[in-house]
């Protein structure tokens, strides 16, 4: 069994349009999953479709061996780290605050969410004494996003579904955190649901690559797979880079 | 008129705007939620509404006086017609004020497992306070000029020297009605406005 599989999974809108068709991909602990694809490829939806923010219209998609649509919504979601690239903090919260919404969420005692906060902030590169009470509106864009993963991870989810995580940093942040996060990563052993458009961040995160054109899967395999792909869009993406 | 009589009308005054006040958020303030859970029925919801709103407040009590229940001469048919004008700004400020939540906030909200519940109480509500806030503000100081008006449906408060002072041509009296409604208007608005601007965030 695998710990993530999509099996033919496709999810059309009521009124027709096809945004994902006939995915197949498995994803294990420790594995990072980069889901590669120019706008409107279906990369968003991908991953919507695992915490059932949107549940599949065709195949299956199957969560420790059992579909999505079996799961309770709710149970899923906790046990599911997510972080978008609006991020999405909640700006009436301090910043531990929003760190610690899945644990308080699932009622861990306050002396544990603390700890949790600290040690999350840690990981992330935010010394937590400095930051810890700090509202959002009082951070700079990366230490947002930032923010926003400590927050996928705080209650220690085994799967994570980041959406463009470091999609509104200038180059310099973004490798910078990339190259962190990487490092957290293979430390984590969690399996990892990556989207991007960028093929380098691609290249340089994924154990498995999953290439998306027009909804469908244009590659699925490893980076050096992908490098020597003569697949059409493949092609295309490498030669922007 | 004497100090007792004027504390009367003025106590009359605030019992017209304080029922009418809190059955117009009893009613607004949960339909403006569900009008966010069902977006389809918040155009013809609001129609209405504003269909109420347009009707001149005087034509209003007069409208609502043969209806059997609601209707009659006092201080209950004041208080329906009263509902009728706040409703809308509360019905409306609700429901934009959670509509204007960052849906980013919402989506990771949901995305991370909270439940409707959750999301509404702990994210959406408290960051739209400030405008329903404003929407109740609105609604209070109409309110207090519409009832004003009701004196003429036999409902007292502060129309009644108004109307009286109308008729028989005395601007004393005239005076005496719209000073203290003037002032109590100035003074909801002030201390609504001071509630508004503690809870907006950021």
């Amino acid at each position: 069994m695998r710990f993530l599989e999509f099996d033919g999974a496709g999810y059309t809108l009521p009124g027709g349009p096809v945004l994902l068709a006939a995915v197949s991909f498995a994803a294990d602990p420790g594995d990072t999953v980069v889901v590669l694809g120019r706008s409107g490829a279906g990369k968003s939806t991908t991953l919507k479709l695992v915490n059932r923010l949107l549940d599949p219209t065709a195949g299956r998609v199957l969560v420790e061996g059992r579909s999505t649509t079996d799961w309770d919504p709710i149970r899923l979601r906790r046990r599911t780290g997510y972080a978008i690239q609006e991020i999405g903090l909640f700006p009436h919260f301090t910043v531990a605050s929003n760190v610690a919404l899945v644990p308080q969420l699932e009622g861990w005692p306050e002396p544990r969410r603390r700890a949790r906060v600290a040690e999350l902030l840690e990981l992330v590169g935010l010394d937590p004494p400095t930051f810890a009470e700090r509202m959002p509106s009082e951070l700079s864009g990366g230490q947002r996003q930032r923010v926003g993963i400590a927050r996928a991870l705080a209650a220690d989810p085994p799967l994570l579904l980041l959406d463009e995580p470091f999609g509104a940093l200038d180059p310099v942040t973004r490798s910078g955190l990339r190259r962190e996060f990487q490092a957290l990563a293979s430390r984590l052993g969690k399996a990892t649901l990556f989207v991007t458009h960028d093929v380098a961040e691609a290249l340089f995160l994924a154990t498995t690559i999953v290439l998306l054109e027009h909804g469908r899967v244009a590659f699925a395999g490893p980076p050096e797979a992908f490098r020597r792909s003569d697949a059409a869009e493949a092609r295309a993406f490498l030669e922007a880079s | 008129m004497s100090a007792g009589q004027m504390l009367e009308l003025i106590g009359e005054h605030l019992v017209l705007v304080g029922a009418s006040s809190g059955i117009a958020v009893g009613i607004g303030l949960p339909v403006g939620v569900w009008l966010t859970r069902r977006p389809k029925a918040a155009s013809p919801v609001f129609a209405v509404a504003n269909v109420f709103q347009t009707i001149p407040s005087l034509a209003l009590f007069g409208l609502l006086i043969p209806l059997p229940l609601l209707g009659g001469i006092g201080a209950r048919t004041a208080v329906v017609a009263l509902v009728i004008y706040a409703l809308l700004p509360i019905l409306r400020n609700t429901y934009t004020g959670i509509r204007s939540v960052d849906p980013a906030a919402v989506d990771a909200g949901r995305g991370l497992g909270m439940t409707d519940r959750q999301l509404l109480l702990m994210v959406e509500l408290p960051l739209a306070w400030g405008v329903i806030i404003a929407g109740i503000r609105v609604a209070v100081v109409v309110s207090v000029g519409v009832a004003t008006i009701a004196a003429a449906i036999g409902a007292g408060g502060l129309g009644e020297p108004i109307f009286r002072g109308l008729s028989t041509v005395n601007n004393r009296l005239i005076l005496a009605g719209a000073v203290p409604a003037a002032l109590m208007a100035l003074a909801f608005d002030g201390l609504l406005g001071l509630l508004e601007r503690r809870l907006v965030h950021r």
